[in-house]
């Protein structure tokens, strides 16, 4: 392990960025090659939303991997989180723009009577304040609040799911693999943040 | 009023026309007198909207014998034997029996329909079936007086169908009043685009209620019973606070999941293809008169 973390400490963290930047890319390329399918709105809107949960597990995975094998990709964590954060933005302006296409009127009933689309919105709203403070300064300044406020990820995590999982019919395994990723993952964190460290 | 036949001889197409319909259809050379044909025969129920490509119709489809994804069923359904196909009639009927498709096909004449087509998940299509009005059918087999609903069956499979999980209760189930199924929109289509049914769209023969959620319109049909009660359906069995009986396109009653307000029309501009959605998706002029008395957002 010693030797993976020797080889990745040139590795330096912003190759994230252009890394993180790579799903967005193929969705254009896509976009402009015609290769969306027959509904290429809901192709995007629904690619964008899970590349955002994809980047929040893998946020999640970074310290479990790293009491698991030694692996230590911390220095990543801040790029991957504000990749996350880029893709569920992304996600929100499609539905709004593209999907329900302004319609003031259908997008606050939608927020109020349906229970999956209130719940993505609570979790885009968490995650502004993580992304406002994930800059060294706010670090510094809040100190053990920081890890406190940052927690607020796993409840992303989790709502972020659920809502993947309410927005189709029936139950399909794939939602329900990411939903069972994200309680693993989060129940994880807790176990050891309640039962190990007390 | 049920309907008004606004149609005169001048409009039906000329019997050789419509016999060499699949000919018509193949010479590319035919291409003007393919759209003059078939949308003279239908006038009176077929909408002037511009359908969606055989692309799209075939491409973006619920059929979740062959998986979930709107793709899958292009890619699996391939699998699918329909030929031989019969379909069980029985249930309150004077002449019940397994009838070979080609005798059930022969129970009325199939033309074209161009219907709106209003998915519960709030997007939409216009597609050009090729079909029979159910009405011809029961006509047939005699229905008797006793009987109130008709209840469908889609094939179940599971050699060549994904019907070994439980995500449902298969074999898919749908239903209908029985004045529903004799509206003359009602049909039991066959083809679309002139071409028989593709088998990711139900093929050989699926049910098409246009004023209703489209998983109202059951697919590959092997099972109709005529029957004294509301029979049981797949997606009201599956969950009854979100998926009524009657299920008509209705932008009043709320759906947990998908606002019913409006709709996005499948192939319309990136940021205008979303409409409002209407009452019975359209079709309230010819089966409003069914609900009189009824309570729609209590038997929605």
């Amino acid at each position: 392990m010693q030797a993976v973390n020797q080889a990745l400490r040139r590795v330096p963290s912003w190759v994230v960025y252009p890394l993180g930047l790579l799903p967005f890319l193929w969705l254009v390329f896509r976009g402009v090659t015609g290769d969306l399918g027959v509904d290429p709105v809901k192709e995007v809107e629904h690619s964008l939303g899970l590349t955002a949960l994809q980047f929040i597990l893998g946020g999640l995975v970074i310290t479990p991997l790293r009491w698991l094998t030694g692996i230590n990709l911390i220095r990543y964590r801040r790029a991957v989180g504000l990749v996350a954060f880029f893709y569920a933005c992304l996600h929100l302006l499609v539905w709004l723009v593209l999907d329900i296409q302004l319609r003031w009127g259908e997008i606050w009933s939608d927020l109020v009577r349906r229970p999956y689309i209130a719940i993505g919105m609570v979790a885009l709203l968490i995650l502004i304040p993580l992304a406002v403070t994930s800059n060294t300064a706010s670090i510094r300044k809040l100190g053990k609040n920081w890890v406190k406020l940052h927690r607020m990820v796993y409840v992303v995590a989790i709502l972020g799911a659920v809502h993947f999982l309410m927005v189709v019919k029936a139950w399909p395994t794939e939602p329900l693999i990411y939903l069972a990723l994200s309680v693993l993952l989060v129940g994880f964190r807790l176990y050891h943040l309640f039962v190990v460290r007390g | 009023m049920r309907y008004r036949n606004d149609l005169k001889w001048s409009d039906v197409t000329p019997e050789a026309s419509w016999l060499n319909r699949r000919q018509l259809m193949a010479g590319g050379a035919a291409a003007a007198s393919l759209l003059a044909a078939p949308r003279a025969f239908a006038a009176g129920y077929s909408t002037d909207e511009t359908p969606n490509t055989f692309e799209e119709i075939t491409n973006y489809n619920n059929y979740y014998e062959f998986g979930l994804g709107k793709t899958d069923p292009a890619q699996n359904a391939g699998a699918l034997t329909t030929s031989p196909w019969s379909i069980e009639i029985g249930g309150l009927v004077d002449r019940p029996g397994t009838y070979d498709l080609a005798d059930v096909m022969a129970m009325g004449p199939i033309e074209e329909r161009i219907y709106r087509f209003r998915c519960v998940e709030a997007w939409s299509m216009v597609i050009p079936w090729n079909g029979f009005q159910l009405s011809h059918l029961l006509d047939k087999v005699g229905v008797q007086s006793s009987a109130r609903y008709v209840a469908f069956e889609t094939l179940y499979r599971p050699s060549e169908m994904r019907q070994a999980g439980n995500l449902l209760n298969w074999p898919y189930r749908e239903g209908l009043r029985l004045d529903e199924a004799m509206n003359p929109l009602t049909l039991m289509a066959t083809g679309l685009y002139g071409k028989p049914m593709p088998n990711q769209n139900g093929a050989p023969i699926r049910l098409v209620v246009p004023w209703k959620y489209g998983f109202k319109s059951i697919k590959s049909i092997v099972k109709i019973s005529l029957v004294a009660d509301e029979p049981l359906t797949t997606w009201k069995n599956s969950n009854a606070r979100e998926y009524g009986f009657y299920s008509n396109v209705n932008p009043n009653v709320n759906h947990p999941r998908w606002s019913q307000a409006s709709e996005r029309r499948i192939g319309g501009g990136l940021f205008n293809s979303r409409q409002d959605t209407l009452m019975f998706n359209g079709y309230g002029e010819q089966v409003a008169q069914m609900y009189t008395g009824q309570d729609l957002t209590k038997d929605f």
